[in-house]
């Protein structure tokens, strides 16, 4: 177990500085820092070239590249368009986006589970047919639909909710808001559990506790959903950094002040820092979470700390 | 060198095991994982035996009729799927139409009359006026166009060089297959939206180019996971070991007898992500790093009729409507190609 969590570890080195560097490839090969900074006009050459010596814009591209990958780790993004240091909008944005991740995760587990289970149990039923349509149905409207959608219809037509969000952003508010983003993922919960469910169920383990006569409730408690699940947490764990990610469009439709709010800010100004800051933290996010999946998968299935 | 794995590790419907690489490739969201998970069932390894064919195909090579490969058996068992008809059709008209939008429009997307705003349906215009008086059923129509050319040419991007990359590192293996590994992982790291957003924030082209350039640049590692995995796979039959015996080149054997085996789960992964990247770049012109106007595009009158929800819904609902029946399409479609290119479901 112990090599298994050390080679886990140094593989994650070279994906770290290899996504750093293509993010930081991206904006400043591709275009220009200080661009933003001097509104909508053209920068002047003057005040430009000033600029680019002041940010050390004017250095090589590696160099550029290894003060940016110092400041990262000594926690300094920068700062934000109005002068506020980039990690004080990460403190006030990143507990939203947070909240928001665990009502969608929550979401994954419950209703995904459920409906994987009941139709990996009674797969050829219409209940199965029906639901496997359902989850292709709502994988293939865009995250976007979806929530402009129940917007529209929860809280616009029925009044059920109120169609934004307040800046609190308390869990009650996040129930339709973590829906809209856990929808996609949560029909992928759904097939990825009736596809195990259904395979398990044909194996000889299952064959053994059936003709042992344990009743049919233990069987699937303790020995099909133990073995199902297992790609299931997984998936759901590696999920949650892509939430976190994907957490953006949700967040522009509802108009939470979370991490997507900042980023898009960032993004309508213009201000590098902080698109870069706050992306740079969620691909960590992402990678810490791919990590510690990786090292439950380990604890979960010993066939893969012996491979 | 390639290891090869052996299938006992293969859990059932795993998205991954740790094994396939560092990072799980979940960055570019649900549908693109329906996709990589529906193209790996595909690859068949040698062990698993060649499939059975039934009575009726015995009877029917008996008869002296040319024995079947499994893309003619696919496509006789795709011409029978309802799903696969209707997909079919509906992608059919989609690509008719953005070839020829004036056959069943006629008005320009472009020509909008502010006094009309936001007015519902009337003769002449089905689907209403939005914010900015354009009439709807036309740039519906028109937006198809942006839509079509935007997801087939990332995926002609994509598949080409996602298959040769990751072909090349499956059959060959070695320290070249290492590094793309590793330059794989990295790709996946980043989720998807979050790249768009930074990269496409800074490009200024007001084209459809840059749109499909990202999709490349993040797409083809999915694209080549799958490729190196099924062309590993193929590897180990033994008819590869024959014709390397019979002193068949390195490229005769990939060409000949590689590829037309290990291209089935290419294709339909191929396929679902067409409809992935449909879905993005309305996404992204939804974000407003996508595509810009003056561009007729789904995502850029979706964003637009966004603030007026609650007085013309209908500006935002049919183009909404056309960008889910269109994502669906491609995917019903992969999936009835996946289904009729399984020999275990025949």
């Amino acid at each position: 177990m112990g090599r298994y969590v050390v080679r886990r570890l140094l593989q994650m080195i070279p994906v770290f500085i290899g996504a750093t560097l293509l993010i930081f490839l991206m904006v400043n090969v591709m275009g220009d820092p200080v661009a933003g900074l001097c509104g909508d006009r053209q920068c002047d050459p003057a005040t430009a070239a000033q600029l680019r010596k002041e940010f050390g814009l004017d250095k090589p591209v590696w160099q550029q590249y290894l003060t940016y990958l110092g400041n990262i780790f000594t926690g300094d993004f920068g700062t934000a368009f109005n002068g506020q240091p980039v990690t004080e909008l990460m403190a006030s944005a990143f507990p939203v986006t947070v909240r928001l991740t665990i009502v969608a995760i929550l979401f994954e587990i419950v209703i995904g589970i459920v409906l994987g289970v009941v139709t990996g149990l009674r797969r050829g039923r219409p209940v199965d047919t029906g639901v496997l349509l359902l989850t292709l149905v709502v994988i293939s409207v865009p995250t976007f639909v979806t929530g402009l959608l129940l917007q529209l219809l929860l809280g616009v037509e029925w009044g059920w909710i109120k169609p934004s969000v307040s800046t609190e952003a308390t869990f009650g508010e996040l129930i339709v808001p973590g829906l809209v983003l856990a929808s996609v993922s949560l029909a992928y919960v759904t097939r990825l559990t009736r596809t195990s469910i259904a395979e398990n169920k044909r194996s000889d383990y299952v064959r053994t506790a059936v003709a042992k006569g344990l009743p049919r409730r233990r069987v699937v408690t303790r020995h099909l959903l133990r073995n199902s699940l297992i790609p299931v947490v997984t998936f759901i764990g590696t999920d949650i950094g892509a939430l976190m990610g994907g957490a953006i469009v949700t967040e522009r439709i509802f108009n939470i002040h979370g991490v997507g709010y900042q980023l898009y800010q960032g993004i309508l100004r213009q201000n590098t820092q902080t698109v870069v800051g706050f992306v740079t933290v969620l691909v960590l996010v992402f990678l810490v979470a791919n990590l510690l999946v990786d090292l439950l998968y380990a604890v979960l299935d010993p066939r893969i700390r012996y491979a | 060198m390639p290891e090869p794995t052996p299938p006992e590790y293969q859990l059932p419907g795993a998205a991954r095991t740790p094994q396939n690489g560092a990072v799980a490739d979940t960055g570019m969201g649900g549908a693109m994982d329906l996709a990589t998970a529906e193209g790996e069932t595909l690859e068949r390894p040698p062990d698993a035996g060649p499939p059975e064919r039934d009575a009726e195909g015995d009877a029917e090579g008996a008869a002296g009729e040319r024995a079947r490969s499994l893309w003619s058996d696919a496509w006789r068992e795709l011409r029978r799927n309802p799903v696969f008809i209707v997909a079919a059709l509906v992608i059919l008209f989609l690509v008719f139409i953005s070839l020829w939008p004036g056959s069943i429009t006629w008005m320009s997307p472009l020509k909008c009359e502010l006094s009309k705003a936001q007015e519902g349906s009337q003769p002449g215009h089905p689907f209403g006026f939005d914010g900015q008086g354009c009439d709807v059923y036309t740039r519906v129509v028109y937006g198809a166009r942006t839509s079509v050319t935007v997801g087939f040419l990332a995926t002609l991007g994509v598949a080409l060089l996602g298959s040769v990359l990751g072909g090349l590192a499956g059959f060959f293996g070695g320290a070249g297959d290492s590094v793309l590994s590793r330059i794989t992982d990295i790709f996946f790291a980043i989720p998807v939206v979050l790249g768009g957003l930074v990269l496409l924030s800074v490009v200024t082209s007001n084209t459809v180019w840059p749109v499909i350039g990202f999709m490349v640049l993040l797409g083809w590692p999915q694209i080549s996971r799958i490729a190196r995995g099924s062309v590993i796979t193929a590897k180990q039959h033994d008819y590869v070991q024959a014709a390397r015996a019979l002193g068949a080149s390195h490229s005769r054997v990939l060409l000949r007898h590689i590829t037309p085996n290990a291209v089935a789960p290419v294709i339909v992964v191929a396929t679902i992500a067409l409809g992935t990247y449909i879905s993005l770049e309305a996404t992204l012109s939804y974000l407003g790093v996508g595509l810009k106007p003056p561009t007729v595009s789904w995502g850029i009158d979706i964003s637009a009729a966004s603030p007026y929800i609650r007085n013309a819904p209908h500006a935002l609902l049919w183009p909404s409507g056309a960008l889910a029946v269109t994502v669906l399409a491609f995917i019903m479609l992969g999936d009835a190609v996946r289904d009729a290119l399984d020999p275990k479901l025949r």
